[in-house]
């Protein structure tokens, strides 16, 4: 369902409004966008680019390898100088342009940890394959985020370094108007943001409604404040004004809310200290700094000035406006801060380079600056064997050449194709006993997290009860993120083992489609009532979640079924034998036998 | 561009304590910083370049030894000239950044390409291990380096000395170093074994009131509207802060350490149930350090509870069924040791 016309309007307002602010200084903001590619986004970004003027305008592929983006060794150059030449990268050839990054939430941590040390730095270090460089590159970034759930994302780092959250994925094409003004209104704002001013009141109100909104970084304020004052600058004015607080509010802090403040004061008026001893505290910091301040004008107090702020963010924030009209659900309304890199670790890994080797030039690529060095200390030698050996008659070909390279010189580049285990814990959490078992499952996570790095592994929790099964940890490798998703799982209620066992399969698969491999460790006693289309009854529960046991031996992953009712069931083996699953009862399952249970399926020590 | 001042940075005390610390006494073993986004880890540690005095330097040494210590010099400073006749000069401490991609034969040093094929002559192009040699190897997100740098990082930390057995060169070298790393742990754990080797490890919060926020936010942005004038204007601070590291280093030796603060130390220790030696002997170091920088004689009670969480939080047995934080846990065995 689409959300009505004024609010897709302001959204596709707000787009409008960021790509102008964004065009007046690019390197201190950067944008995100979440939207298809389509023609939505592609009509935005051609509003934009007349506003860019002359300023280069570069994609950065997804698939980009360091030496394109870091830099490295200019092959071509090097054999005709006889010198080791650079060639920059992607990043150092952009400095003074746009870089538009697509599907941003697919990028790999490693691509964006080098990105957003560029951003912080406003340069490039490379230190690869004899070259040691610092580079410039001051680079305006838009990041295309074409996630469809919530929890699709580009990392948390890189949003966090980037000042505008803009949201296109309900706009139509008709919603998004022309922009209002030209390059020349552009450059002409670019001049006067220099002189722009801002006073301690506009900067404590951001911080202050920061706070409210329950964001933690102090990025945020920092990009308001930025941005309020290519506001001010925008619409002509020497110093920041009201109007200014609010668009930076709405642009800036509003899409990174983690909090509603109206709910929070109308559901627990009681709970809410922290916003409400964050403003006295602002009051009393604004009443001791303003007290040798002499011309404070009276209207414009610190307080009343943050409300403004926190209203102009709430009313457009995305909680309670994109949750009523798009159908989600309040469950996965944000989490902000959940890092999303345990998830995109995920994408592809082609395997990391890990040194070289000799080798026939067929059977891999080709290690240009390794190959060099092996072959650097024959050269007086093999000139001397050419030499000799033509004697004397004129030669072309090899003695001409500079370098003289033999096959065994050829050094390739070895892989290291990392299979990923992501261990998947689908954990009854049904009846009585489920507390108990659930505290189990979690000790065994952990525990398994623990040493994970060293394993490389990755471990998923699925929790199956009432109706349907829940994806409480989608797979992650850091144990911070396990410990918050896994302190808040419910339980009690029937036992869906059908969707359970379902559940699990489907996220089995969806794993090894990005290439890892999937370990399935069930935690239940077997004692289904619930079928797959959701009805009670005991016998068809079971003949369902039978069915889905042979779904999932069809997959033919590693399977452990840990049967933790009091006395081993002979159902709970029935069910291990049809999805082919090792079968283990552990009545008294506790948390270091089964991570030690779960290491002894594993492939790898 | 100049960096952003060191005395600058609002609140995040720990954390620049621990620099400090390491600035004084390199052998305190590294520092951790692991926190949240936003919170100014890499700013602190790269305005750490621009504050710490200059130090001495042999002449056209690649490794940058030092003439005041004819027992740590390197191949080339060292066997050949006697003693004092080494020409020297002033040069900033090194503060290296190691980039994320940085390359194996890059970090360690190779064979000198350029004057190989050239000249045909083999000689060794050293790396940043020995750009980094008596300052501070920094890697920002060392969560996200490679394994097999990680290890050979931390062998050449613990050795001092970096040995190249390489493309026909047999090369060692000093190389002593702080390792600075920081990162977010949401991006993934660090290994346990290389969390014990750092000697600090602090943790980094984002401010919780609003009066640091604003001052962060700030100064933060009178920064990026005028680096200049706003290094010159926190200049006489850094200064300030540059001599009491420097007073500090030449009182280091002479702070003394009773043997009652060394019982103290292992009692702690003990409480905590730490492994190794490690522990107690970096708490004794940090408290020295400390002792300097406060123009103290002697080590005492309250040095060590001072410097206890970062020098300890990060080498206990993780317990995954005790929920309380490694800093509680250090917090309750200083209240039982040494009383509230």
């Amino acid at each position: 369902m689409m959300p009505p016309d004024e609010a897709r309007q302001h959204m596709a307002g707000d787009a409008t409004l960021a790509a102008k602010l964004f065009a007046i200084d690019p390197v201190a903001t950067g944008i995100a966008l979440r939207a298809h590619a389509g023609p939505v986004r592609d009509l935005w970004l051609s509003q934009l680019r007349p506003l860019l003027g002359s300023t280069s305008l570069r994609r950065l592929p997804l698939n980009i390898s360091d030496d394109r983006l870091l830099g490295g060794v200019d092959l071509t150059a090097t054999l005709r100088a006889g010198r080791l030449v650079a060639e920059r990268g992607l990043l150092a050839e952009a400095d003074g342009g746009i870089v538009v990054m697509a599907m941003a939430e697919r990028v790999a941590p490693m691509a964006v940890a080098r990105i957003t040390r560029m951003q912080d730095t406003n340069s490039v270090a490379v230190e690869r394959a004899g070259l040691g460089l610092l580079l410039p590159a001051r680079i305006g970034l838009i990041a295309f985020d074409e996630g469809i759930a919530t929890d699709e994302r580009p990392p948390a780092s890189l949003m966090d370094r980037l000042a505008f959250h803009i949201d296109l994925t309900h706009v139509a094409l008709a919603d998004l108007s022309e922009p209002d003004c030209d390059r020349q209104a552009i450059e002409a704002a670019t001049d006067r943001l220099r002189t722009v001013t801002a006073d301690a009141d506009a900067v404590s109100a951001l911080c202050q409604a920061a706070m409210s909104l329950g964001i933690d970084s102090v990025r945020a304020p920092l990009f308001a404040l930025r941005v309020a004052r290519i506001a001010a600058a925008l619409a002509d004015r020497s110093r920041v004004e009201t109007p200014d607080l609010a668009i930076a509010a709405r642009l800036v802090l509003a899409p990174r809310a983690t909090r509603d403040p109206r709910q929070q004061s109308e559901e627990n008026a009681g709970q809410s200290q922290a916003p409400e001893q964050a403003k006295n505290e602002g009051e009393n910091s604004q009443t001791e700094g303003d007290a040798p301040d002499q011309d404070r004008d009276a209207g414009r107090d610190s307080a009343w000035l943050s409300d403004l702020v926190v209203q102009a963010a709430a009313s457009s924030l995305p909680l309670g406006l994109l949750k009523q009209f798009a159908g989600e659900g309040t469950r996965h309304a944000r989490t902000a801060d959940a890092g999303r890199a345990g998830a995109s670790m995920r994408s592809t890994q082609r395997g990391r380079p890990i040194g070289t080797r000799s080798g026939q030039l067929r059977q891999g690529r080709l290690n240009i600056v390794e190959t060099l060095r092996a072959a650097a200390p024959w050269q007086a030698v093999r000139r001397r064997q050419v030499q000799g050996r033509n004697n004397g008659t004129s030669m072309a070909g090899e003695r001409q050449a500079r370098l003289l390279v033999r096959p065994d010189d050829f050094r390739l580049i070895r892989y290291e194709q990392h299979t990923q285990t992501t261990t998947i814990f689908a954990v009854d959490a049904s009846g009585s006993s489920a507390l108990h078992r659930l505290a189990e499952a979690k000790g065994a996570v952990e525990l398994l997290l623990n040493d994970c790095y060293v394993r490389r592994d990755q471990v998923a929790v699925l929790a199956f009860r009432g109706q349907g099964s829940d994806l409480i940890l989608p797979p992650t490798r850091s144990l911070v993120r396990a410990k918050r998703s896994l302190a808040g799982l419910p339980a009690g209620g029937a036992t869906p083992l059908a969707g359970g066992i379902a559940g699990a399969t489907g996220l089995a698969e969806t794993i090894r489609r990005h290439g890892h491999t999937p370990i399935i460790v069930i935690l239940t006693d077997g004692r289904a009532n619930i079928a797959r289309d959701g009805t009670m009854g005991r016998p068809q529960a079971i003949e369902d979640a039978l069915g889905a046991a042979r779904h999932l031996r069809q997959l033919g992953c590693t399977t452990l079924l840990i049967d933790t009712s009091p006395r081993p069931q002979a159902l709970a083996e029935r069910m291990a034998r049809e999805m082919g699953a090792r079968y283990l009862p552990l009545p008294y399952a506790d948390a270091t036998k089964l991570s030690e249970a779960v290491r002894l399926v594993s492939p790898r020590g | 561009m100049p960096a952003y001042p060191f005395s600058a940075i609002v609140a995040q005390d720990n954390m620049k304590l621990a620099l400090l610390i390491a600035a004084v006494d390199p052998s305190v073993g590294g520092v951790l910083v692991f926190g949240d986004r936003g919170t100014g880890k890499s700013t602190a540690v790269r305005a750490l370049a621009a504050l710490l005095p200059k130090m001495r330097v042999v002449d056209n040494c690649a490794y940058g030894c030092d003439p005041g210590k004819p027992a740590g010099l390197c191949s080339a400073c060292g066997p050949d000239r006697k003693k004092k006749d080494l020409p020297s000069h002033l040069a900033p401490v090194p503060v290296v950044d190691l980039p994320l991609g940085a390359t194996e034969d890059r970090v360690i040093g190779a064979l000198d390409l350029e004057l190989a094929l050239a000249k045909g002559e083999k000689a060794f192009e050293p790396g940043l291990l020995a750009r980094a040699h008596r300052g501070f190897l920094y890697i920002d997100e060392v969560n996200l380096l490679e394994d097999h740098l990680v290890d050979l990082l931390l062998d050449v930390a613990a050795s001092g000395e970096n040995v190249v057995e390489r493309e026909g060169l047999s090369i060692r070298h000093p190389a002593r170093f702080v390792l600075v790393g920081s990162g977010n742990p949401e991006e993934g754990e660090l290994r346990p074994q290389l969390l014990d080797r750092f000697g600090l490890a602090v943790d980094v919060k984002t401010p919780d009131t609003l009066d640091v926020r604003v001052e962060v936010v700030s100064r933060r942005d009178a920064y990026d509207r005028d680096p200049a004038a706003f290094s010159v204007k926190w200049d006489s601070k850094d200064r300030g802060l540059r001599r009491r590291i420097s007073a500090a280093r030449q009182r280091l030796a002479s702070v003394d350490v009773p043997l009652r603060t060394l019982q103290d130390a292992t009692r702690l220790c003990m409480a905590l149930g730490t492994d190794g030696l490690r522990g107690e002997l970096t708490l004794v170091r940090t408290a020295r350090a400390l002792a300097a920088l406060d123009g103290d004689k002697t080590v005492e009670e309250r040095h060590l509870r001072r410097i206890a969480i970062p020098a300890l939080s990060h080498r206990l047995r993780r317990n995954p069924l005790d929920d309380s934080s490694a800093v509680t846990r250090v917090e309750r065995a200083l209240r039982e040791v040494f009383g509230p």
